[in-house]
């Protein structure tokens, strides 16, 4: 099993992963591989698990039984390098969580500069690429607050992909946001996609899951319930939980 | 509070809340019966000698003093906002004075002791409190540091500290330090042991300040600095601590007005601060009122200087966040 795990193609593994809150069982017996530049989706109904899930990855969230192994290191309670792992894990949230004490320049500067250790310039010269890449670089000297969602929300994108990450992790990145401004931000991971990122997004937009993922997992009450191409998902889904959920979210 | 939109008439011009305020007014001037002072001298012309003018006398003296007060709210009423503000600050000002100058105070007695009370007296004052809220911020900041901590030795070091110093009198604590530690071989003077104990019992109240402020940060600032892999002493200083600033100031603005004020316990050792002099200087001539009045003005004009810098540093972080 262990050498499984260090498959190196695999750059996440799930064994038998197993999560409580309390008496809650919040994940129940999670298996999953995914490889280099792989682009997963992960969706289903409200209290499924699947946020819980993807903070598993980056260690947000303890899980209880089974392994996780993150670029070849298992993630555990006593773990001495996780912040190591998570500099390369990017992350965005539902709520953004920009520090809106810093600019947005700064924001973007804070992880390379502080983390890596990167000295400033070049840090500055790397913010900048990637607010040019998300599209919004005349907003670099602004206050987070200042922003629209939308903005706001690529500024956190621009901000993880700043520390050069293997994977990013999306938790609904377009949940918190007016319908205006979802697309911007669709079209910015569009685009991150096509670049060979290896992404995992917990989102409901089903139509950037049918243009971007290779796969998508369905999760109901803890558990994965389905797991397939977009294609076979959609078009000729196994379960029943899957059918309901299709038929409540595409009509 | 949030201004509406639509004003409500105002109290004063309504007729009936006119007449019950001024009835209110007249009897409150006609029970504490005002004939004996300078008042009643002013309007002897009118009530003859005011030590046999009765109740005639003393319901005259308070229906003209009740019209005045009325006349003089009525025309305030009809004045802009900032106007209303200024004269009723003014003329609370001025009864404060009426009533210092009550006193039959000296001012050349004032005068040749006002020296050393501010170059002496309010200089250790201020000292002793600059010097205990610097020391106080240190300690509050590792006490909230420590009581937000996992380690359970960190956790009941600074709770019990919190309890045991919120939890007894300031005086004691003075006493308790300065004849306490002597006793346990350390010789302390009079001036460290003043600081110690208000850096002491402030540092325990900030502590808690300083907590509320570093939990009131949300918890999406923790997760995502440590998405970016940050360590937890980079996330409370680059992140949380400067977050919480303009949340910790006000409180802590309040707090060093208080200690200000709270300086004066250590007049007890013995420290030639403000109080001290003040109590000292007045008494061999039986001249108390005059320092005390005196000590009082300077205490209070340090808390408006206080006062208006604590509100422009709130101004400032409010505009950076």
């Amino acid at each position: 099993m262990g050498k499984e795990a260090n498959n190196e193609s695999s750059v996440i593994s799930l064994k038998g992963v197993n999560k409580w809150y309390g008496d809650f069982q919040a994940l129940k017996d999670i298996n999953l591989e995914i490889h280099s530049k792989e682009k997963i989706v992960i969706c289903g109904p409200s209290g499924s698990g699947k946020s819980t899930l993807i903070r598993c990855l980056n260690r947000l969230e303890a899980h209880q039984e089974g392994q996780i192994h993150v670029t070849g290191i298992e993630l555990h309670e006593t773990m001495k390098d996780i912040d190591i792992v998570r500099q390369d894990i990017g992350m965005v949230f539902q709520s953004f969580n920009l520090f809106p004490h810093l600019t947005v320049l700064e924001n973007c500067m804070a992880g390379p500069n502080w983390v890596r250790g990167i000295d400033e310039n070049e840090a500055k010269e790397r913010a900048m690429s990637m607010l040019n890449q998300v599209k919004i670089p005349e907003q670099a000297d602004k206050y987070p607050e200042q922003l629209s969602g939308g903005q706001q929300q690529r500024v956190a994108i621009a901000r993880s992909l700043c520390m050069q990450p293997k994977v990013m992790l999306f938790d609904e990145p377009t949940s918190a946001l007016d319908p205006e401004m979802v697309s911007e931000v669709l079209d910015t991971m569009v685009e991150l996609a096509k670049s060979g990122m290896t992404m995992i997004c917990v989102t409901h937009e089903m139509g950037f899951a049918k243009q971007v993922a290779d796969r998508i997992i369905f999760m109901d009450e803890g558990e994965i319930v389905e797991e397939n191409t977009p294609e076979e998902f959609f078009n000729n889904p196994q379960n029943n939980r899957t059918k309901t959920f299709l038929n409540q979210i595409l009509s | 509070m949030f201004v509406d939109t639509v004003v409500e008439d105002k109290a004063l011009h309504k007729p009936v809340f006119l007449i019950g305020l001024s009835v209110t007014v007249l009897a409150f001037f006609f029970a504490f019966n005002f004939t004996n002072t300078i008042f009643g001298e002013f309007l002897s012309p009118v009530i003859g000698n005011p030590e046999e003018s009765g109740l005639f006398g003393r319901f005259v003296v308070s229906f003209v003093l009740s019209v005045i007060f009325v006349l003089n709210l009525l025309a305030i009423s009809f004045a802009r906002l900032k106007v209303q503000i200024l004269i009723v600050w003014f003329e609370l000002f001025l009864l404060f004075l009426a009533f210092a100058y009550s006193f039959d105070l000296k001012l050349s007695f004032i005068q040749s002791r006002i020296g050393l009370m501010i170059s002496k007296g309010l200089f250790t004052t201020i000292y002793i409190s600059a010097v205990s809220i610097v020391i106080a911020t240190a300690i509050a900041i590792v006490g909230a540091i420590a009581k937000l901590s996992n380690n359970g030795f960190a956790y009941a070091i600074a709770s019990f500290y919190t309890s045991l110093f919120r939890g007894l009198p300031l005086l004691l604590q003075v006493y308790l330090i300065y004849k306490g530690l002597p006793q346990l071989g350390f010789m302390v003077d009079a001036i460290p042991s003043g600081i110690a104990a208000l850096s002491l019992c402030y540092g325990a109240y900030m502590t808690e300040i300083f907590r509320a402020g570093i939990q009131s940060i949300p918890k999406g600032q923790w997760e995502a600095s440590r998405a970016l892999g940050f360590k937890s002493g980079l996330i409370l200083r680059k992140i949380i601590l400067p977050q919480s600033i303009p949340i910790i100031v006000p409180p802590t603005g309040n707090q060093f007005i208080a200690m200000l004020k709270d300086s004066s316990l250590v007049s007890v050792l013995g420290i030639w601060e403000l109080m001290y002099l003040a109590k000292t200087l007045g008494q061999r001539d039986f001249r108390h009122m005059e320092m005390l009045i005196t000590a009082a003005m300077i205490y209070w004009g340090l808390t408006i200087i206080l006062e208006m810098i604590q509100a422009r540093i709130e101004r400032k972080y409010q505009q950076k966040t």
